[in-house]
């Protein structure tokens, strides 16, 4: 056996090194990356200063592909190719795009999620969503100046298992090992409420470029608690773009315009939007490509007129949010304000009308969900203890299974704190049923057909058995970042059969590579040897986890047989790692994996146990 | 010291003693205290084996919370750690003045949604309210002090019915929001 290296007990084996971890806010509009550095949160900026990046993505013919400013600025000359607002379509459907009419693209149906056709072909929202992250990724390592560990990425609150699952995708896609989905609502919750040491019930109203949310968290002693979250995955900015955007084409006595004046007078639209911030009226010039002018006077009050019911849109949501949570207007401490659309003025008076104060506006609103994220980031990549503050969150919507007559049975309720488990038994219809098909829907709506679809699988080999006396277990799991897996299993027999709710919407983990392999991984490191690096550093931090487990648990929980499998396991491990090997690395990783199984649950029962401390435990032997 | 048993029973988990009438502070105490230490947060750069521990784990502690934290559930656990089904789905033999009073209040609220009346909306919310409050009570001598199981069952199924209520009312209040 190779020599072990031993170091002082209670010290690591090396100074604690710094892992490089980011938080990444995705959004409609802009995209931003940040990190915890000298332990402060910070946004890292582009090679020209700007920390936003536009969520603007255009594909050339040759399979070229430019993010970001670039992007935007040729948004109204090659409007086909030239992708905004993704988000939009992220596990979305060809029938769930609202007012596809006037967006300029050219969609293409295809079973889960919508598709675009550009002239590189096809592209998934998932990969568009890629080519963002990408250019986030380089950024942070080219400015941390190496490879990170990993990432959260922020999604809407009210994102569905679909939206979540294709964020998920898009970040593997763009070679980003996925510490955390974290809800933007509560990223910014963590900004605001670690810099302010707040205490008491707070609500987020984050009225994002395409999606609202909103949450009420009640904060603690440290514990960030989401009481309950509404919102909309649709509805935003870009929407009040369009009412702006509609009154010009009856204004001008416009119809029919082709991609390019679309997308022209909707960029005008935007910025009259913006320039009705601050000023009470704005004139809206354009020529469009035939050599019509189009020259019109928006005032303030026409715009809070035309958009009053989008505004009416977020404050319902909001009340039901306070309903769900069982509080009172008057039992909220103080209310944040995120996301660029907070910035209207009709906005925060209407916000501020209904909680009777005047909302907190003192971080940037487009910077404090990627600030949010980047504190947790450090906090999951292991970089300071997490004993500082705890974060309890909720699935938005609830999820259940159809039933006879079209009907959604709701298995885990709205709002159920995560990680949640449930599970709920059914029965066959007919004499000697022996398959069940086994439909998975999201939503709060009794029938399924008004609910999202998340999977259908089916259990088979049941045996026949009369009709209602066959015992089905359907066990649903929401992990942390609030994805559901599916277990059915018949109790008589022990058939079981289990899903990852993906294949009905989602990419299956053969498409993910086929899409890394494809040739639109346009100018990007080979992804062999990228693959090997993220392996390698994947086998590094197991290999320092189990270290430090061992020097601080390995005597008082193992036997000197258990620790000695569990170190040759790691010296197996050690030897492979540095290697080009792939498979043999991924073999000593998974035995490692395996012999610390035993070791693990010894280590969780502790913890357990620890924070039961001061309590006599006998009682507990009972 | 003995290693904690996945299937101990939540009031085991919450160190907290078995019965109906339990100090929610306490139980909120201990909850963060269990969830500080497993939740997957503070596992996500740990091994494979530590983060799916850790999910077991912290599910089935909000499992536990969930389930003492509301008075019904936490009444129908204590029954069925004593063996009693509260037969919720089958057993529909209610008292005639109990079933008397639902009905009226369900016409109440079929009549408050119609006329869009969300004064009268509260009135219902606030009056099953005091009842399921009242019921709660009588759930708790029941269970605590005359350890009438039968009884307690009833209680239980009697609160079933206010909640399915309370939860009508709450779609009320969503569907005449403006």
């Amino acid at each position: 056996m190779a020599l072990l290296q031993i170091s002082e007990p209670g010290l690591s084996a090396a100074p604690h090194q710094h892992r490089l971890a980011v938080g990444i806010d995705l959004g409609t509009t802009n995209s931003l990356v940040a990190t915890v550095r000298n332990g402060i949160s910070v946004v890292l900026n582009d090679e020209a200063g700007s920390a936003l990046l536009p969520s603007v993505v255009r594909y050339f013919e040759d399979g070229g592909v430019q993010v970001g400013i670039t992007a935007q600025a040729q948004q109204s000359v090659d409007p086909q190719n030239t992708i905004v607002s993704v988000k939009r379509f992220m596990g979305r459907g060809l029938k769930d795009v609202g007012e596809v009419i006037d967006l300029p693209y050219r969609f293409v149906d295809s079973p889960g999620m919508v598709q675009l056709r550009t002239v590189a072909g096809i592209k998934s929202p998932v990969e568009v969503s890629a080519e963002i992250l990408n250019v986030l990724r380089d950024r942070a390592e080219r400015s941390l100046g190496g490879e990170l560990v990993g990432a959260v990425i922020t999604v809407p609150a009210y994102f569905d298992d679909a939206q979540r699952q294709a964020t998920k995708d898009a970040a593997k896609l763009a070679g980003l090992n996925v510490l955390r989905l974290l809800n933007e609502p509560t990223a910014a919750a963590i900004a605001y409420g670690l810099d302010n040491a707040s205490e008491g019930v707070y609500a987020v109203y984050d009225l994002g470029g395409g999606t609202f949310d909103v949450s009420i968290l009640r904060l603690s002693k440290g514990v960030f608690e989401v009481l309950a979250t509404n919102g909309d995955s649709a509805l935003g900015g870009d929407d009040f773009d369009q009412r702006i955007y509609c009154w010009i084409l009856e204004k001008a006595g416009l119809s029919q315009l082709d991609a390019k004046d679309t997308r022209l007078l909707l960029t005008h639209s935007r910025a009259a939007k913006e320039q009705l911030t601050d000023h009470v009226q704005t004139q809206i010039t354009a020529v469009l490509s035939g050599g019509e002018l189009v020259d019109v006077t928006l005032t303030r009050d026409d715009f809070y007129a035309m958009t009053q019911n989008l505004l009416a849109r977020t404050l319902q949501p909001t009340r039901k949010a306070l309903r769900d949570a069982k509080l009172s207007v008057e039992e909220v401490k103080g209310v944040v304000m995120v996301g660029g659309s907070t910035r209207m003025p009709q906005v925060q008076r209407a916000v501020a009308e209904l909680f009777k104060q005047t909302p907190l506006t003192n971080l940037d609103p487009d910077k404090v969900v990627a600030l949010g994220a980047a504190i947790q980031a450090n906090v999951l990549a292991g970089n300071r203890s997490a004993d500082d503050w705890l974060l309890l969150d909720v699935i938005p919507l609830s999820l259940g299974i159809e039933t006879m007559g079209g009907l959604s049975e709701k298995v885990i309720p709205r709002n159920s704190t995560i990680p949640s488990a449930r599970a709920q038994e059914f029965t066959t219809f007919k004499d000697g049923q022996t398959a069940m098909s086994i439909h998975v829907v999201q939503g709060e709506r009794e029938l399924v057909s008004d609910c999202r679809s998340l999977a259908k699988f089916e259990l088979r080999g049941i045996p026949a058995m009369v009709a209602g006396s066959a015992r089905i277990r359907v066990t649903f799991q929401v992990d942390a970042d609030g994805l559901l897996s599916v277990t059915a299993r018949e109790m008589n027999s022990g058939v079981e059969s289990s899903v990852t709710v993906k294949p009905s919407y989602g990419l299956s983990e053969g498409e993910i590579t086929r899409m890394l392999q494809d040739g639109n991984q346009h100018a990007r490191d080979d992804m062999q040897a990228r693959a090997l690096r993220e392996l390698q550093t994947e086998a590094a931090q197991l290999l320092e986890a189990v270290d430090n487990a061992l020097q601080l648990d390995g005597e008082a929980l193992l036997d000197a047989e258990s620790q000695l499998r569990i170190r040759n396991s790691m010296e197996a491990l050690r030897g492979v790692v540095s290697g080009s090997d792939n498979s043999a690395i991924k073999r000593a990783v998974e035995a490692l994996n395996q012999a610390t199984v035993i070791f693990a649950q010894a280590r969780m029962d502790r913890s357990v146990s620890t924070a039961l401390k001061g309590h006599n435990l006998s009682e507990l032997e009972g | 010291m003995k290693s904690l048993d996945f299937q101990q029973d939540f009031f085991r988990l919450f160190e907290i003693p078995p019965r109906f009438a339990i100090d929610n502070a306490a139980l909120d105490q201990r909850y963060r205290d269990l969830q500080s230490q497993v939740h997957p947060d503070k596992f996500s750069h740990l091994s494979e084996s530590e983060q799916r521990l850790s999910m077991q784990w912290s599910t089935r502690i909000n499992e536990g919370y969930q389930t003492l934290r509301s008075p019904l559930a936490r009444g129908r656990y204590l029954l069925s750690l004593q063996g009693v089904d509260t037969q919720e789905e089958t057993n529909t033999a209610m008292p005639l003045d109990f079933l008397m009073q639902q009905m009226e209040w369900r016409e109440a609220l079929q009549d408050a949604i119609e006329a869009k009346d969300m004064d009268a909306l509260d009135v219902l919310s606030d009056n099953n309210r005091k009842e399921t409050a009242m019921l709660q009570q009588q759930l708790g001598a029941q269970l605590d002090e005359s350890h009438d199981h039968l009884a307690a069952a009833g209680s239980v199924r009697k609160l079933r019915f206010l909640e399915k209520l309370a939860e009508e009312i709450s779609s009320a209040y969503d569907e005449l929001d403006p």
